[in-house]
């Protein structure tokens, strides 16, 4: 297998990586159940939590597993960081990767902040930990290690994810992981909230929830983002959409008595998921949240383990001027 | 090249011998509590368990993979195999013996000490191993040795558990 630098997403993952980190992810939900919650493992190693978008649970789950491994975790948000005095993402990257920190978690607003920066950061690991509407890894590993306690394996599995497809990272991983580890994703969203030509990911489309839920193993609920929908055509009503598109527990009935049902976080209750639903024994959503602890520990290990060979004295690279340019529009 | 330098002959006896100082280290109607190693002293110690349930001691199993504990995540990487660590009894004030199945440098046992130490704090820790190999890098030796060796730096030596009967095997390896 080869060895991991940076985690940009699941389209550079090889079945056997995202198989390898989500049973290093298995193994470390050990740790968070004992009573005293930490291990030597990241000692030495610093981690700096770069969010330009606001996020609790990634960014504190982030930071538990690497604090829980002995790391020291150092978080950065944009609203206090030299971003808002007018340094371009560069500036902020290079001097961050100049206090020597071993891993570097990045979220942003645009896709493949990650790539960019990490073609100038020789010595720094990067962890996409969400860009844009490209992609989240750690989320669709979590989703991975709660359906492999679930089920073993996803293989041959049916997942029907329902709602914002267009502006969802996590749906653009599990399209992608879809493919690699051999499940089928059932998408459900009406025509506003769906990709253009969303096909070609070889997903099967749905517009009318009720006759995609017969056959799912699990029904994976997104969060109505409100933030990212730029016109408020996408549906007629928080109301309407709950009706169409929300999951109660009568549309769960007609899933199938061992169908699972989860959700990234936050949940809008009333809005894509019913109270009871949400609350019921069927849902793994706190799990979830349980194992983006363990899968983030898992890849913190994964990017740390072997640096020792790769580690050399970092020198500010030379920016070729297509980066310069780069970097008026990254502003 | 490997060569086999102790058979089921051998092994079988020192296993036997082992579960005796074991039983006669035990105060009487005290519980043992036993940890391996995975995964070699884990059968170690599943071994040990099944010959100490002849006598009237209650033996209480546990394992622990000390991957996330070793001191070498900068040059060799994580493990690709770990298996969870699984304690199900508490281990304060307990006495506790430790098996694995070769002892050498003495590296994992020190990283087994931590990780145990993170569950609770024991009365007691015992080593018990199957084979001493010599060349021990650490203060760290065994209470219980059920077969010594001395191979040299270049050399390792596993346990091979063939259900035929297991056997120690010695081979070169590149350092």
């Amino acid at each position: 297998m080869k060895s991991l630098k940076h985690l940009f997403g699941i389209a550079d993952l090889e079945r056997e990586q995202i198989e390898y980190l989500v049973n290093l992810g298995d193994s470390f939900i050990d740790i968070n159940r004992r009573p005293l919650k930490k291990a030597p493992t990241l000692r030495g190693k610093t981690v700096i939590n770069l969010f330009f978008e606001n996020s609790t649970r990634t960014r504190t789950s982030f930071e538990i597993a690497g604090k829980r491994l002995s790391a020291d975790v150092i978080n950065i948000s944009a609203s206090t960081s030299a971003t808002k005095k007018g340094e371009s993402l560069l500036d902020t990257g290079q001097t961050l990767a100049a206090m020597q920190p071993h891993v570097l978690v990045i979220r942003h607003s645009l896709a493949g902040t990650c790539e960019f920066l990490a073609q100038y950061l020789d010595n720094t690991a990067i962890v996409n930990a969400g860009d844009g509407a490209h992609e989240h890894p750690t989320q669709i590993l979590t989703d991975l290690l709660t359906l492999k306690q679930a089920w073993g394996s996803p293989e041959g599995k049916v997942i029907t994810m329902v709602g914002d497809i267009a502006h969802s990272r996590v749906a653009r991983s599990h399209l992608l992981a879809a493919k690699k580890l051999g499940y089928t994703m059932r998408i459900v969203a009406p025509r506003t909230l769906l990709p253009a030509e969303v096909e070609r990911y070889g997903c099967e489309v749905y517009h009318d929830f009720d006759e995609a839920l017969p056959g799912s193993d699990a029904v994976y609920m997104l969060r109505v983002q409100t933030e990212r929908l730029t016109d408020s055509c996408a549906f007629p009503s928080i109301r309407e959409y709950h009706e169409a598109y929300g999951l109660n527990s009568k549309r769960l009935q007609a899933a199938g008595d061992d169908c699972l049902v989860l959700h990234p976080g936050p949940m809008n209750r009333g809005v894509e998921i019913a109270t009871d639903v949400a609350d019921s024994v069927r849902s793994h959503i706190l799990a979830q949240v349980e194992h983006g602890v363990a899968i983030r520990m898992a890849v913190l290990t994964a990017l740390c383990g072997g640096q020792a060979k790769e580690r050399k004295t970092g020198s500010r690279k030379k920016l070729p001027d297509e980066a310069m340019r780069a970097q008026g529009t990254l502003l | 090249m490997s060569n086999t330098i102790f058979d089921s002959k051998r092994v079988n006896p020192a296993l036997d011998t082992m579960a005796r100082a074991i039983r006669e280290g035990a105060d009487d109607g005290n519980d043992i509590y036993m940890i391996g190693i995975q995964c070699g002293g884990a059968k170690v110690a599943d071994a040990l368990q099944h010959r100490l349930k002849k006598s009237a001691i209650t033996v209480h199993r546990g394992n622990l993979d000390i991957s996330f504990y070793r001191d070498d995540l900068d040059t060799v990487g994580p493990n690709p195999e770990v298996r969870p660590s699984d304690l199900p009894f508490d281990i304060t004030d307990k006495h506790i013996y430790l098996v694995d199945d070769v002892l050498y440098t003495g590296r994992t046992i020190r990283a087994a000490l931590g990780e145990i130490f993170d569950y609770g704090r024991p009365a007691t820790v015992k080593l018990a191993v199957l084979v001493d190999r010599g060349g021990h890098e650490l203060p760290i030796s065994a209470d219980i040795v059920g077969l010594s060796h001395q191979a040299e730096a270049g050399q390792s030596v596993k346990l091979i558990t063939d259900p035929e009967g297991w056997y120690i095997k010695q081979r070169r390896v590149k350092r």
